[in-house]
């Protein structure tokens, strides 16, 4: 069938299902967006800063493990998206990109809101294209989603010049992808299972450490019932977070630099560590040196560029992490193991998390009773900084994948429109986002998308009238010169709240916690939250630069 | 120690981009890169020469498969192999050197390829050994100009790099 780039684009969506794009218009993309006006009845949803877009993209991807879609113009728009595809890249989630450019004459002429952004975002995308054949069109386009979905999942940006949006194709989806250079492997190699299965027979201390790819693979049961198995407790990487219950015995919390004492210590004294879809990142292993010293290490992996890359690993296994753990689960029986479950009982009761209850309403507080009201299973969205941490310590995720946060790039302005695109994502899911007084006022222009779309998405600022997480690496390092960390200003975020036609709140003390918050989650449509904690609270226990793990201090 | 990698990459625009910054970007240092097509036109072939060890190795041929227009990466170093840098070196030569110059270059195989009134241009190709003794042998005579193209290898006899060699992600399994 006749027609044009814009329409078979349209159409390609449709083909792989695509609901919901996230985007922000422009010259460039003008037939992109007449296309979508005339021919589609996909969702679009317009954001207020392109940055929003590829967040929003980002956080519906994460919560409905679909590849999330967004759009943005030549130039400053797709510029703008640059750090939401970085922070998409680190934290391996699924995006397919699309970008106007300008006319193929004009290209390399430093057109009017021309820039190279294939050039730009080589080095934070899975994959990219500069489409400059109106006839590739549609491979590119089944290429983009088959790329960004599988293996190790990632964004996957494709630049369309305006004429080749207009240029006239004839149309046809293709089937199958053909892509030679690209073979990810699924299958766990059947002997190294077997040698992992050993090894657990044979270990007495055995630890899981849990990351990002059970989430990305699906795999939170079978993680479950394998630490169930072989009464293995279970810690998580920030990222790995909410693939396994807050509540159950085996569980040690987040370990690394913020994380648990006992999870550290169990690390530490673990003498097989078996690491699942995690990647070893420096703000888990800090002192690399000092990490599960006296452990053999086993490292499952759908990416092979992660093993071995930071620590020796000693069974390396390649694959889907579901289709390994499926695999591995018959060859194990249920072994007990007294010794080091009275252990990790032990370290759970001597090095517990705890804060001081004096000195105002603490951050700890409200996130263990936005805990108890939601009993673990809200879908709780985080910017960057200490609430996130706290989150990370004192919410205690009981659903899969309930936990939407910047992990690798750790980037300030995620959470609002993250909260966004989860929301639309998971429309019967209660939507809470914790974020600082910082973070929220680097992308706080997309309350409007969030009004517009009628999105009831609670807003705690835990508002510290701080960038507090620097303010805290200052206080430690730079002996409490606090450059640039504390605001003089804020406005009134109750008061903004009702510029955007939403209720907002300001809570003070123990008090209003106690009695509003259940009021205000209850309620229908959105609110924001302005809680006043204490500016000088620190994020604790923490592992201070070139320590190991089992060194961590109370601050 | 010294490592060449065959590399078989899609012939698409910006995979030499891809490469060199994935290099620059990890950190890894690039000895010599040469790219060029081979007997089919969708598929160009790279040698790339690196310095590291083992696991830096290992390291950088995993991120490499990792690029979508990476079909297949082989390190050659082990194996039987030949190579060949090409040089033009141009030197000083007045009318009196030439015959000198001459019976040199032909000690190298190697062949004047320009006059000038006060230089010859030579070029020469070979392994890096004879290439740097080529070279040497000229330098007495004021080298003004030189360039080399960096290697190029291929597997001896009935091996292919295309099909022999080992698959980045082979040996974890
Ligand atoms: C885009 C961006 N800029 C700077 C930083 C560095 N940074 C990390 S945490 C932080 C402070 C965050 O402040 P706030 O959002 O108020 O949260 P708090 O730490 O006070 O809970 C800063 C500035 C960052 N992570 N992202």
């Amino acid at each position: 069938m006749e027609m044009t780039v814009a329409e078979a684009l349209v159409r390609c969506l449709e083909k792989e299902n695509v609901e919901v794009i996230f985007g922000y218009p422009g010259g460039a993309m003008l037939p992109i967006y007449d296309s979508l006006y005339r021919f589609s009845s996909i969702k679009h949803v317009l954001v207020r800063h392109e940055q929003g877009a590829v967040h929003a993209a980002d956080g519906y991807a994460r919560v409905t493990r679909k590849v999330g879609v967004c759009m943005a113009t030549s130039g400053p728009g797709a510029t703008n998206l640059v750090t939401g595809i970085a922070n998409a890249y680190m934290d391996s989630i699924p995006l397919v990109i699309f970008t106007g450019q300008v006319p193929t004459v004009q290209i390399g002429t430093d057109a009017f809101q021309e820039v190279d952004i294939t050039g730009i975002t080589m080095p934070i995308t899975k994959h990219n294209y500069l489409l400059k054949d109106p006839t590739k069109l549609a491979t590119v386009v089944k290429n983009a989603f088959h790329i960004a979905a599988t293996g190790r999942p990632g964004p996957v940006l494709i630049d369309i010049p305006k004429d080749v949006a207009q240029a006239k194709i004839d149309f046809k989806y293709p089937k199958t992808v053909h892509l030679r250079g690209y073979k990810p492997t699924y299958r766990g190699h059947p002997y190294k299972i077997q040698t992992i299965a050993k090894l657990i027979k044979e270990s007495r201390r055995p630890l899981i450490y849990a990351g990002g790819g059970v989430i990305s693979s699906n795999a939170e049961q079978e993680l479950l019932q394998l630490a169930e198995t072989i009464s293995a407790p279970v810690t998580n990487t920030f990222m790995g977070l909410a693939s396994f219950p807050g509540d159950h015995p085996l569980f040690l919390g987040m370990l690394g630099l913020h994380g648990t004492r006992y999870a550290n210590l169990a690390v530490t004294e673990c003498d097989l560590l078996i690491g699942i879809g995690a990647r070893f990142d420096d703000r888990v292993t800090m002192n690399i040196k000092a990490f599960a010293p006296n452990a053999t290490v086993i490292h499952i992996d759908i990416d092979p560029a992660e093993i071995g890359k930071i620590v020796e690993t000693h069974v390396p296994l390649v694959g889907d992490v579901k289709n390994i753990l499926t695999a591995l689960l018959p060859l194990l029986e249920k072994i007990d193991r007294s010794e080091w479950d009275a252990r990790i009982r032990e370290l759970k009761e001597q090095y517990p998390l705890t804060y001081s209850r004096t000195n105002g309403l603490k951050p700890q507080f409200i996130i263990e009773q936005l805990c108890a009201l939601t009993r673990g299973e809200a879908l709780v969205v985080t910017d960057v900084g200490q609430h996130q941490m706290w989150v990370a310590q004192y919410y205690h995720f009981r659903s899969p994948g309930t936990l939407v946060s910047s992990g690798g790039l750790g980037c300030m302005g995620f959470g609002l429109p993250a909260s966004v695109g989860a929301q639309i994502g998971r429309p019967n899911q209660q939507t809470i986002l914790v974020t600082g007084d910082g973070s929220i006022q680097m992308t706080i222009q997309e309350l409007g998308t969030m009004v517009e779309q009628g999105l009831p998405i609670k807003i705690i600022i835990l508002n510290n009238f701080a960038l507090g997480m620097v303010r805290q690496l200052q206080e430690f390092y730079c002996e409490g010169r606090y450059m640039a960390t504390n605001f003089k200003f804020h406005p009134d975020f109750a008061q903004l709240a009702k510029a955007y036609s939403i209720p907002g709140y300001t809570f003070k003390t123990d008090e209003d916690v106690l009695k509003t918050l259940p009021e205000v989650l209850s309620a229908p449509g959105p609110a924001i939250i302005n809680c006043l904690i204490p500016p000088e609270e620190n994020v604790t226990p923490m592992v201070l630069a070139g320590k190991g793990i089992h060194e961590a201090i109370e601050c | 120690m010294k490592h060449t990698l065959a590399v078989l990459v899609e012939n698409s625009p910006g995979v030499l981009a891809r490469v060199a910054g994935l290099f620059s970007r990890r950190g890894f240092n690039i000895e010599s890169l040469t790219v060029g097509r081979t007997e089919s036109d969708d598929v160009s072939r790279m040698t790339i020469v690196v310095e590291g060890d083992d696991r830096l190795l290992e390291q950088v041929s995993k991120q490499l498969h990792k690029l979508i227009d990476v079909i297949k990466i082989s390190d050659i170093t082990e194996e039987e192999y030949v190579d060949r840098d090409l040089v033009m070196i141009k030197v000083a030569a007045d009318p009196g050197q030439r015959v000198e110059i001459m019976q040199m270059a032909n000690v190298f195989r190697a062949r004047v390829v320009d006059l000038g009134r006060k230089t010859m241009t030579l070029e020469c190709t070979g392994n890096e050994g004879k290439i740097n003794a080529f070279e040497e042998s000229l330098r007495p005579y004021g080298i003004k100009e030189l360039v080399r193209t960096g290697k190029v290898a291929m597997l001896r006899g009935s091996k292919f790099g295309s099909t022999n060699g080992t698959h980045a992600d082979s040996k974890d399994d």
